[in-house]
């Protein structure tokens, strides 16, 4: 009855492909953690007070980071004020306001496109548009962001507007309630999780963007005040680690810049978990 | 006695499919009217058709005539939230706001320009008390509003609507969400507000029509079969429908 030759045939396959499987993570779990020591290893011990505290000179051919690491905060701030109210008011017109379902949808299709396209030719566009016109700066670099960016935030913004219940905006329409009155009382404010998740993740993005800052923002090491300063070239450490790497070969500060990176991508990453957690708590109530 | 709200030859649409059909009613001032009938009949429409909620949905196109105390309530100079300001509403599901019990409350109020506090503080205490609810919730007005049970956040509802100072009540299916002790609560509180106000509710429930209801309209696919006192449409409906449908036979 029990074919005891063909069940072992199906356990062999079955040993195998289990076999198969835990390889693929062993390796996928291994090229991960690799890349995660091998970088702090190389990175951590090239930290020091002196590196991000001072500015760099060519002439005693000191270096120092903190230049980039203002650049890196300058453009963070100046691209979110920009890309925020645009992509929050997007994202409530899409949702709230417009009618036509068809348009709607091209939008919302071409934000998806948009997002998707390699960083290199945001930065290509950038300089036409931007650097061309006021010049490689903080600001050029900051536009080309705000840009690359924007479907991110508007994204993000609508997914979360589409989760507050219709039933909270028909019983604020109820009260005699105008829509801008429904929208800013009872829609926003169950929007702000994703609001604030894409936020964190568009940080992120700009912290980890180089190729559309070589072109906009230029490579410039020298001390800016913000908001003045916007107008200047200034490298970000994305491109500082590109340039110390590759013109200057300072492995060290390249690698030290690199762990830094890597810490603040995984603080960004809890972040994001940590609010999207605490808005689903008070959500639950 | 006289008339709230009358309406003429109404139909709807949406899109292609016609939801109502020629509907002509009378719905007398300060008493309860329910809307019975099957599921899909055209009832929670039409309830909604009365203070212009049907405008947020896309495709919905009304003919005939509606008048709110004489005017016309799709006149062109007629503000849409003064009149639902006026024809307030309570829905099928207890739909809080997710602020605190006070918040919900006011919210209406502030809607319409009411801000300061004292003033605000005796409209919230006026309209949970008169929605009877304020003995259960006075020490926590602060608490957010959706820790109620579903029939506490019902009355709420019906507290958040009085606050506007209505003169009609436009109910939902009101307590179909609910159980049945919250249930007979509010229609308690119901039959104690029709001394102040309109109240017109849509009702699965035919129990629950003859309990409360002073006037009963039974509507059958769309159109307004029969409508008249509670008492003569249960007990010797006019129409072989009506009859149908009150003794069980369908629906």
């Amino acid at each position: 009855m029990l074919n005891r030759s063909l069940s072992k045939k199906r356990r062999g396959y079955e040993v195998l492909m289990k076999a198969l499987m835990l390889l693929s993570v062993g390796l996928t779990a291994a090229l991960v953690l690799f890349l995660l020591v091998y970088v702090l290893i190389e990175g951590i011990p090239n930290i020091t007070w002196e590196l991000i505290s001072t500015k760099p000179s060519y002439l005693t051919g000191h270096i120092g980071i903190l230049p980039d690491i203002l650049n890196t905060v300058c453009i963070v701030i100046a691209t979110l004020l920009i890309v925020l109210p645009l992509g929050v008011g997007a994202a409530i017109y899409l949702t709230e306001y417009a009618s036509n379902k068809k348009v709607v949808g091209i939008i919302e299709y071409a934000a998806e496109t948009l997002s998707g396209i390699p960083s290199i030719i945001y930065g290509l566009v950038g300089m036409l548009l931007f650097s061309n016109n006021m010049g490689t700066s903080l600001m050029a670099g900051a536009c080309t962001l705000v840009i690359m960016n924007l479907p991110t935030i508007m994204r993000t913004t609508q997914e979360s507007l589409k989760t507050v219940p219709q039933s909270y905006r028909e019983g604020a329409f109820g009260l005699g309630a105008g829509k801008w009155r429904v929208v800013r009382t009872v829609v926003l404010p169950g929007c702000v999780d994703g609001v604030i998740t894409g936020c964190i993740l568009s940080v992120g993005r700009i912290l980890g963007e180089s190729a559309a800052l070589l072109f906009t923002a230029g490579f410039a090491h020298t001390m800016l005040t913000f908001p003045t300063g916007m107008k200047s070239p200034g490298a970000t450490l994305t491109v500082a680690l590109y340039v110390y790497a590759k013109e200057q070969g300072e492995f060290g500060v390249a690698f030290a810049i690199a762990a830094i990176l890597m810490v603040l991508t995984v603080i960004i990453n809890f972040a994001a978990t940590a609010v999207q957690k605490h808005f689903e708590k008070r959500k639950n109530i | 006695m006289s008339n709230v709200i009358n309406v003429k030859d109404m139909c709807l649409w949406y899109g292609e499919h016609q939801a109502i059909k020629n509907v002509n009613i009378e719905i007398p001032e300060k008493s309860i009217t329910a809307f019975i009938g099957p599921s899909g009949c055209g009832k929670s429409t039409f309830l909604k058709t009365l203070n212009r909620m049907n405008d947020l949905i896309p495709g919905v196109k009304i003919t005939g005539d509606i008048r709110y105390e004489g005017t016309d309530i799709f006149a062109k100079d007629i503000d849409v939230n003064n009149l639902r300001k006026e024809i307030g509403m309570v829905f099928q599901k207890p739909n809080p706001f997710p602020m605190s019990i006070y918040d919900n409350i006011a919210y209406g109020p502030r809607t319409h320009g009411i801000t300061k506090k004292t003033e605000l503080d005796e409209i919230v205490e006026n309209s949970l008390k008169r929605a009877a609810i304020w003995d259960e919730v006075k020490d926590r007005l602060k608490k957010n509003a959706l820790g109620l049970s579903g029939g506490q956040q019902q009355r709420l509802c019906i507290a958040r609507a009085l606050a506007v100072d209505p003169k009609v009540l436009l109910m939902d299916e009101p307590t179909s969400a609910l159980d049945p002790i919250s249930t007979s609560r509010i229609e308690e509180l119901v039959l104690d507000l029709k001394e102040t106000y309109t109240i017109v509710m849509v009702t699965h429930n035919m129990q629950q029509a003859v309990r409360v209801s002073d006037y009963t309209a039974f509507f059958l696919l769309g159109e307004l079969v029969e409508f008249g006192r509670t008492e003569d449409i249960f007990s010797q409906p006019q129409d072989k429908r009506t009859e149908d449908y009150i003794t069980g036979r369908f629906g």
